[in-house]
């Protein structure tokens, strides 16, 4: 017989966990993790199309028979309605970041256009500084960080990861 | 009044959501429909309950009541407080008995206990603030091994909730990591409905401990009928059908398998099935281990018992399971205190993991055929599927080992050894009284010297390991079975932890034996000091005062014990007396528990101690 903890490499999960929309399920569900010490490395709250029910999109990560933990844990609090492991669907993905870099007027330009290469929108124009939105995946967020990083950023606030499975058969595959 | 719904079995479990693809809309379908089902069998009588008359006006407290004589309760055990009064209010003329104890903790280790005896749903009320933080030693006690209690807390006004009011704690978020469910009412509608929710929750699936937290203003406030009492938890959706496929799999190799063990836990207990694992080990001939939480489901007088497994477990049991080739674990969960060292825990076999927690499954070590669900479904089917078989060398090897190693202690000495108490009480009681325990030396004696043969017999805390719980879970246990004797057997350390209870028993005259294993240490950590820490005896030795002075305080007879000559004499006489008895046995004081397997030592490497 085998030891569980002692196998495979820890890898990224993305969980779509539906809960009953009432007070304390947040607090199950990251109490939960705490209790247990599992990572989380985003969670996400919102409303869905169903007033009495909440998705969270939790990003975790630890080797298989961790995750596998976590999603049992996870089925076992009552207020959870529904969890559903999106990594192993493709799935549309997007995080949101806002970030504030140092820019003084001569520079404008280079980060207007920079912004514009990767499909952001400039929300904010100050004397020396801009914000700057985006949306996409992780790895474009995290690309566009680092190119903003030269300019010096001033802040940075993101969202973290909501995901959605896409439609079982695409059109024209 | 009878109630079936309240019996060990529940009145109903929700099939699994089979489908991995639903959207919202159906998922809602599924539930209404599902909620209805659970709502005809769970309670047939809610279309005729007095909550569903529309024009009556209920407080909280009131419907609350009426839930409780509905789901069946005939007992709740607890204390009283300023923000509980208006339950007490309506206990004050209930037909449902109040067993007042002297402190919360006991009432909740009593609900639990009577949980544990029957199979139902144990109650306890504590008040806000220092009731409800009273209670969290039993809750947690509850949960580490399945227990079935619902604790009702009063909480303060709800405008003062988050104010640090007068006796205000955050009982839910205090309760949250030892309780299946909790929940704060904000509004009496919610009320009748969360009630009975936490009532189909405390004793489905897994069984465990669920809080429902009720401030005062809406214990008092009041509200026209019809009161909902749907239940809305369209999350909790325990299985209870174990996979066909996988049941056939686990047949599969136990009929190919030479060297099987059955592994059994209190799973087995909680789901009534300890019949069917005895016609499966005798069908099979497969011995049978129990972890601690499962003594009682399997005759220990049986030729393929191996009584208890792990840590202290015998040393024909932990030399079986190390040399399987198949281990069949049912409502257990691979605990460290059973497994040892994991990587090398029972090397050779391959595994079978029945239980009805999916989260147990692959927790600690890897399975080859899960199967979840209920273990009495299970097992029903898994019996049609094996293939009689002798056995005979493993069984002969087996009988080898218990000839060899037995449990053993010096039957010679002076001195009063705790092992022959315990082993005459189980003689004398003729193996059939329900015992509970401290937590310590005691306690693994108890285990090994008494022979179980029914389910529900031995009542401890295993997975938190409580010490205190003994007295009081004694009192659950004779409340539940008026018709048993039930012997605490405890250690003095523990017993003094809240031997306040002994005036809920003389109180409620309840005839509970007490015997005390009196060994001036707290036995176990002293035994630990004397092998791993050079007999520093650091904090270990106990000041102890005259219990049976004590007892008799209480009005409680009590008996000195001494004299090794005595133990038979008293323990008879103890045994007829009608009334509650203390019996103070002054038993060896550094007497150690054998066999022993080392922290982070693997089964086989136990050490016999002085059985050797
Ligand atoms: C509430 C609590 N505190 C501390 C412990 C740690 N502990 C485990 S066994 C033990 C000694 C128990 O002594 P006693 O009840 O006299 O039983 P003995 O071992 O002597 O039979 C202690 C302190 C515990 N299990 N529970």
């Amino acid at each position: 017989m085998s030891n569980i903890n002692k196998e495979n490499k820890p890898t990224k999960n993305i969980l779509g966990v539906l809960v009953q929309n009432q007070p304390g399920v947040l607090a199950h569900v990251a109490g939960m993790f705490a209790a247990r010490g599992f990572n989380i490395d985003s969670l996400v709250v919102g409303r869905t199309e169903d007033p009495s029910l909440s998705r969270m999109v939790i990003v975790t990560s630890g080797d298989q028979a961790t995750l596998e933990q976590i999603r049992k844990q996870l089925g076992k609090i009552v207020t959870v309605v529904k969890v559903r492991n999106y990594s192993e669907q493709e799935c549309v993905e997007r995080d949101l970041l806002l970030i504030q870099v140092h820019c003084p007027p001569e520079k404008r330009s280079d980060l207007f256009e920079l912004t514009n290469v990767f499909r952001g929108t400039v929300v904010d124009v100050g004397s020396k500084s801009l914000i700057i939105q985006l949306t996409g995946t992780e790895k474009k967020i995290e690309a566009f960080i680092e190119v903003c990083r030269p300019y010096g950023i001033l802040q940075l606030s993101r969202t973290g990861l909501i995901a959605m499975p896409r439609a079982p058969h695409k059109t024209g595959e | 009044m009878a109630n079936t719904l309240t019996g060990g079995r529940p009145g109903h479990r929700w099939d699994g959501l089979g489908v991995p693809e639903i959207t919202i809309g159906t998922l809602l379908e599924r539930i209404k429909t599902m909620a209805k089902k659970a709502e005809s069998t769970v309670s047939s009588r809610s279309s005729q309950s007095p909550l569903s008359q529309a024009g009556k006006v209920w407080n909280g407290a009131q419907i609350l009541h009426q839930v409780l004589i509905e789901e069946g309760v005939e007992h709740i055990f607890g204390y009283t407080g300023g923000a509980v009064l208006p339950i007490f209010d309506v206990l004050y003329d209930s037909p449902i008995k109040f067993i007042l104890t002297r402190h919360e903790q006991g009432g909740a280790h009593a609900a639990d206990a009577y949980a544990r005896a029957t199979g139902r749903v144990g109650v306890v009320i504590a008040t806000s603030g220092p009731g409800a933080t009273n209670l969290t030693t039993g809750l947690a006690t509850a949960y580490m091994d399945s227990s079935p209690v619902v604790a009702i807390t009063g909480q303060v006004r709800t405008h003062l909730i988050g104010n640090d009011a007068f006796q205000e704690a955050d009982v839910t978020g205090i309760t949250r990591p030892i309780t299946k469910h909790n929940v704060l009412v904000k509004d009496i509608k919610d009320l009748g409905h969360i009630i009975k929710e936490c009532f189909h929750i405390a004793r489905t699936g897994r069984p465990s401990p669920v809080l429902i937290d009720i401030p005062v203003d809406i214990s008092s406030g009041k509200i026209e009928g019809p009161i909902d009492t749907e239940m809305q938890i369209p999350g909790y959706r325990p299985r209870f059908k174990g996979h066909l496929r996988q049941i056939q799999l686990a047949a599969n190799l136990i009929n190919e398998s030479h060297k099987p063990v059955l592994y059994v836990g209190g799973g087995v207990i909680i789901s009534q099935a300890s019949d069917l694992i005895r016609q499966l080990a005798i069908k099979a001939n497969i011995p049978v281990t129990t972890t601690l939480m499962g003594l009682g489901t399997f005759d220990e007088t049986h030729p393929l018992a191996l009584k208890m497994l792990g840590m202290h477990g015998t040393a024909y049991a932990n030399y079986a399971v190390q040399e399987s080739d198949l281990l069949i674990a049912v409502g257990a969960r691979f605990d460290d205190r059973v497994t040892g060292k994991l990587d090398t825990f029972a090397p050779h076999a391959k595994v079978i993991h029945i239980d009805i927690d999916p989260a147990s499954i692959s927790k600690n070590v890897k399975v080859d055929v899960p199967v979840v669900g209920d273990a009495q479904q299970i097992l029903g089917e898994l019996v049609k599927l094996v293939e009689p078989n002798p056995r005979t060398d493993w069984l002969e090897q087996i009988e080898q080992w218990k000839k060899k190693y037995p449990l053993k202690y010096d039957t010679q000495s002076n001195t009063i050894k705790p092992q022959y108490v315990i082993e005459t009480l189980g003689r004398l009681a003729d193996g059939d009284a329900v015992i509970t325990t401290g937590v310590g030396q005691h306690q693994m004696w108890a285990a090994q010297f008494f022979n179980y043969t029914t389910p529900r017999q031995f009542i401890t805390s295993g997975g938190l390991g409580t010490m205190g719980f003994g007295l009081p879970a004694a009192i659950g246990a004779q409340i539940a079975r008026p018709d048993k004797i039930v012997i605490d057997i405890d250690g003095d350390s523990s017993f003094s932890m809240t031997l306040v209870e002994l005036a809920t028993i003389a109180q409620y005259k309840l005839p509970i034996k007490i015997a005390l294993i009196s060994n001036t240490f707290q036995g176990m950590v002293r035994q630990w000091q004397e092998l791993f820490y050079d007999r520093r005896y650091s904090q270990t030795k106990m000041y102890l005062p005259n219990f049976a002075k004590i007892a008799e305080g209480f009005g409680i007879k009590a008996i000195v014990v001494t004299d090794k000559n005595q133990v038979e004499d008293v323990i008879a006489q103890a045994l007829k007396e009608d009334g509650p008895v203390l019996m103070d046995f002054h038993v060896e004081p550094e007497e150690n528990v054998w066999p022993m397997v080392a922290p982070a030592k693997s089964l086989h490497e136990m050490e016999l101690g002085r059985l050797a």
